[in-house]
């Protein structure tokens, strides 16, 4: 089973790859850009019987830096 | 002084590091892979090297953190025994919670690779003691991600407690503070971006980094 987990930096701080995504799409002419933020996309196949507190603790001890990153993880549902 | 050099797919500055600690020790260090669990008996200091463990993935040091020798560290460190983490072993101590705070990209995105001027703020720690408090030396930075980022609230408590072993003289990669090292609580454990063992002998143009590892030996008897 597909699950997805995001990763981004906290708000208020500073995303140096941010600004210069920022800067570069305005260096090529688009306008109306108020902030850029750079994150990441981490995709996991996962068994079944992996539960929402494993994905949340493998967040929390490696997939993010919780000192400055958040995470949101979207598994996928089988309907 | 017995002394370990922990070694991580990707280190590369392995080498200089025991050569620095034989040079000023006169003995040997353990070259210790990331893969054991154990250290090895009556360690004084464990030192976490530069380099590109694990090529970075996910973050830098974020992989070297969870390595099966990097338990064993935590513990010696908890212990009491010195660490000292130097830039990608700076990162690699963040990533393992010995020491607060996080090293990010630099601001200016750019790889910085140049002899820097530090300033020591804190010449009273067991890593310190053979600089003058306010001194000004030179040391090499090459890294990334040295841009040291921390809360408010926890830079506050590193500078009140005297924990900023060395900061920038001016600004270098955005580091909050200026900030180049810092200590922990207990004051065993450092974690540094610049390269004290790149300045250890004549030949490298300036000595400065040799005096930290005469404190070192030093304070540990």
């Amino acid at each position: 089973m597909k699950t997805r987990v995001y990763v981004t930096l906290k708000h208020g701080v500073l995303d140096p790859q941010g600004k210069a995504i920022h800067h570069a799409l305005e260096g090529l002419g688009f306008s109306g850009i108020n902030d850029v933020r750079a994150g990441k996309m981490i995709e996991l196949d996962l068994a079944e019987s992996v539960s929402d507190e494993d994905i949340e603790a493998m967040c929390r001890k490696l997939l993010a830096n919780t000192v400055i990153e958040n995470f949101r993880i979207e598994r996928e549902v089988h309907a | 002084m017995k002394s370990a050099v922990i070694v991580f797919p990707g280190s590369n500055c392995d080498r200089d590091l025991a050569v620095a600690l034989r040079d000023v020790s006169g003995n040997e260090p353990a070259m210790v892979w990331h893969r054991e669990t154990e250290l090895p008996e009556g360690l004084d200091l464990i030192t976490v090297p530069g380099g590109f463990s694990y090529g970075d993935y996910l973050r830098s040091g974020a992989m070297a953190a969870n390595s099966p020798i990097m338990r064993a560290v935590k513990k010696a460190a908890e212990a009491g025994t010195s660490v000292l983490g130097i830039c990608n072993g700076f990162q690699i101590l963040t990533e393992a919670g010995l020491l607060p705070g996080a090293l990010m990209r630099n601001a200016e995105l750019a790889f910085v690779c140049r002899d820097v001027p530090l300033t020591v703020e804190n010449s009273q720690s067991g890593f310190t003691s053979r600089y003058g408090a306010g001194e000004q030396i030179m040391m090499p930075v090459a890294h990334h991600d040295g841009n040291y980022t921390a809360d408010q609230e926890t830079l506050d408590r590193l500078e009140g407690e005297g924990r900023v072993a060395f900061r920038y003289a001016a600004p270098v990669n955005g580091s909050a503070r200026n900030i180049a090292g810092i200590l922990n609580a207990s004051g065993n454990v450092l974690g540094m971006m610049p390269h004290p063992e790149r300045m250890i002998e004549a030949a490298h143009g300036c000595t400065d980094g040799r005096r930290l590892f005469e404190g070192i030996l030093e304070a540990l008897g």
